[in-house]
């Protein structure tokens, strides 16, 4: 680690300021955009500062689960191009996109944002399975939020296609759109000495000390939680960071909803 | 004979004719294909009596000797270090062209420069491979603490230093930060967060509108604008214009 | 058979659209859409390369890898990472590209071109072509010129440009061939085929793609020129 980097940046945070003379609870500007991809069911784009993340919704049919019959489920793959930063490397997923999959996968699965007994076509027999896939178009730090805000909205924007007994007809656009609840946000809380700050750029994220990404729901209830980083947590961190986190998720859900009226 | 298919100063991409005939020679970022000269480049067309070039505004940092670059150290091995240059070769500096001391042999080396530091150093050769071998021994060239370190385009740093370095210097007496900006693309800073962020947003300026008309009138009403409302000591030493000293 | 189009003549091509500099990560990047297809393209380098035995001493490397989204595709998710198929696009895409771009500058080191496409109707390897040579440019790398691409065809006897996926399908005697053209010199980089056509139609397609490319190209040469728009720079000012 570059520890010349990571003196500034704590001395640039002790003193209340980033590099980009945002405060440490302050998110870049985040812009929300729907339809981009007209061949997916459903699909968005999510720019957080110069991070920009797509999600893609397809719709497939398949079996469910032995012990949830009448449930159909979500699933959720990350792509951390190579096209997006000049650190990332072809090939299959590594443990990062594994990573981020996974934590988008459960703030959306846990909030019980779908109700997955509605995607049941026929108990035991048939369910729609909702394939989520989250693509990164240019990494400027905090992939975590801005996909989880991509998959959220790909999900608002998505229509089920039609179904002809087994096969599924892609062409045909039905009226049918998921009933979101709880309306989960992700919001990543970094620390680093004494300071906690939120949607970080790709050198903060390189010298912070620990990670902490959190999903909060409507009720201010937690979802989803994620600690990386190498260094521990105390839980005096802890409290201050869900504190920040529930906030600024408020602050985001009202994005989100103002977006979706538009 | 031949005349001129671009005017001075227009932008082209590569393919572009930019003259015909014979009259005038290709010089860089150009090429000649029977009676044409063609840009090679995406750039500003620069014509200089009967030589037509192309000032690049994009494209990485292409090493060249008596440049003045920030280099970061990422090896270091018997003979001296190896550093990483913001382009796709790497640099050798031997101990001999570190410092005027006398190591020893097998002394630790890293007691001089170690791994992840930066540096300011001069290239002394360029081979045909494109290896580079650089020297400290020279003014201006040390390494360089604290601070931090930021991309710029290498094709804008004559802009962002500025004639005799009036540019530079007019960032660092505006906001009393000390600014070394090297050839290749990487420039170090070191000041207050406050005023580091209005030096770095101004050098970004510069980037974004090196070819607009005006930009020196345009950068001082922004640093008046920026800082007028800051108490920034003036600069109690005189100092020389030279972009590589005087911090 | 005559066949008609609906909404364009049969030598034109469908709307396109392009911009340079997208990806503010990438050296250098661009967006080219034609029709409903649409290509992103990010050009990495020159940089250093791995494995070091790819190392050539004498030129550098040109790697392109292509790929569509999961979600790009009319009908069924495709399951992400490399097919046959885009294995063999993206070596066609890099032998596209080679012969304008100048090996020379960069010995031993690497220029990668990424494109990924987010919605494809039909022509997807031209516009990643259109694409990357935007990105290359504005990548700063020296070129001898732009590549222009798009596909010709014979729909059972009827000769058009810019094939879309309703044309691709119909049954037949259909050919459908990508081409990718210097518009400066005519060179033609990439050839491939699929179908049935007779030699006098690909000469007669040969003469009717050059419009198309001509088009193209101004298209992308705007894209990298707007990108410094206001360009009346006083380059000995004070």
């Amino acid at each position: 680690m570059d520890n010349n980097l990571r003196n500034h940046v704590l001395r640039s945070l002790n003193a209340g300021l980033r590099f980009d003379n945002r405060k440490p609870e302050d998110y870049r500007s985040i812009s929300i955009e729907y339809s981009i991809s007209s061949n997916a069911e459903g699909s968005a784009r999510v720019k957080i500062g110069d991070t920009e993340v797509l999600a893609g919704v397809k719709f497939e049919i398949g079996s469910p689960f032995p012990d949830k019959p009448d449930e159909g489920t979500i699933i959720v793959n990350a792509e951390l191009l190579p096209l997006s930063n000049p650190e990332f490397e072809s090939g299959p997923p590594n443990i990062h996109s594994i990573e981020l999959a996974r934590v988008v996968d459960r703030g959306i699965r846990e909030s019980k944002t779908i109700d997955f007994k509605s995607l049941c076509v026929e108990k035991g027999e048939k369910v729609w399975l909702v394939l989520i896939d989250i693509i990164t178009i240019n990494d400027a730090g905090n992939l975590f939020d801005a996909a989880a805000l991509a998959a959220y909205a790909a999900l608002q924007n998505a229509v089920f296609p039609g179904l002809d007994g087994d096969k599924i007809n892609y062409k045909e656009k039905t009226k049918k759109k998921f009933d979101l609840m709880n309306i989960p946000v992700s919001v990543t809380v970094l620390k680093l000495g004494k300071n906690y700050f939120v949607d970080p750029t790709n050198e903060e994220e390189e010298v912070a000390d620990a990670r902490l990404t959190l999903v909060s729901m409507e009720n201010g209830k937690l979802c989803a939680m994620q600690k990386g980083g190498d260094h521990p947590l105390t839980s005096m961190d802890i409290n201050a960071m869900m504190d920040l986190a529930i906030v600024k998720g408020a602050e985001l859900r009202e994005i989100l909803k103002k977006q979706k009226k538009k | 004979m031949g005349e001129l298919i671009v005017n001075n100063k227009d932008i082209v991409v590569p393919g572009e004719e930019l003259a015909q005939g014979l009259d005038y020679l290709p010089s860089f970022g150009t090429y000649r294909e029977e009676n044409f000269i063609i840009s090679a480049r995406l750039g500003m067309v620069n014509i200089d009596g009967r030589t037509i070039k192309i000032t690049p505004l994009t494209g990485r940092y292409s090493p060249k000797r008596g440049d003045t670059i920030i280099a970061k150290v990422i090896d270091v091995t018997f003979s001296g270090w190896r550093l990483e240059t913001n382009c796709a070769y790497a640099a050798m500096l031997s101990v001999k062209d570190a410092t005027s001391d006398f190591i020893a042999r097998g002394a630790d080396l890293t007691k001089y420069f170690d791994i992840g530091d930066y540096l300011v150093a001069k290239i002394t050769n360029v081979t045909s491979q494109k290896l580079i071998d650089l020297t400290m021994k020279g003014p201006g060239l040390r390494k360089l603490i604290g601070g931090r370190v930021i991309k710029v385009n290498t094709n804008k740093v004559p802009r962002i230093i500025g004639k005799q370095g009036s540019m530079i210097s007019m960032i660092k007496d505006a906001t009393n930060c000390k600014i070394i900006v090297g050839q290749n693309g990487l420039a170090w800073i070191n000041g207050d967060p406050q005023n580091e962020f209005i030096a770095v947003s101004t050098i970004k300026k510069i980037e974004e509108e090196s070819h607009i008309s005006g930009l020196t009138e345009r950068v001082k009403e922004y640093l008046q604008e920026q800082t007028k409302n800051m108490n920034i000591p003036k600069p109690t030493t005189h100092e020389e214009h030279d972009d590589y000293r005087g911090e | 058979m005559n066949y008609k189009r609906k909404d364009r003549n049969l030598d034109e091509i469908r709307p396109i659209e392009a911009k340079a500099g997208i990806i503010k990560n990438a050296d250098g990047s661009a967006m080219f859409r034609i029709g409903k297809t649409v290509a992103y393209a990010a050009v990495y380098g020159p940089r250093d390369l791995y494995p070091k035995f790819l190392q050539d001493p004498l030129k550098g490397v040109l790697r392109c890898n292509y790929n569509m989204m999961p979600f790009s595709g009319s009908g069924e998710r495709v399951r992400p990472g490399q097919s046959r198929r885009s294995r063999e696009i993206s070596m066609v895409t890099e032998k596209a590209l080679l012969p304008v771009v100048d090996l020379n500058d960069f010995p031993n080191a690497v220029v990668d071109v990424f494109i990924e496409l987010p919605q494809t109707d039909a022509g997807s390897r031209c516009a990643g072509i259109c694409a990357a040579s935007i990105a290359l440019a504005d990548a700063g790398l020296s070129m001898k010129g732009l590549v222009s691409a798009v596909s010709v065809g014979n729909l059972n006897g009827t000769l058009v440009v810019d094939l879309d996926k309703e044309e691709e399908d119909i049954e037949g005697e259909v050919a459908d061939i990508p081409i990718a053209m210097v518009k400066r010199t005519g060179a033609i980089t990439l050839m491939q085929m699929d179908g049935i056509v007779e030699k006098d139609q690909v000469m007669k397609l040969l003469e009717m793609i050059k419009d198309a490319c001509g088009k193209i190209h101004d298209v992308q040469t705007k894209a990298l020129k707007e990108k410094y728009k206001g360009s009346m720079d006083n380059g000995d000012e004070n």
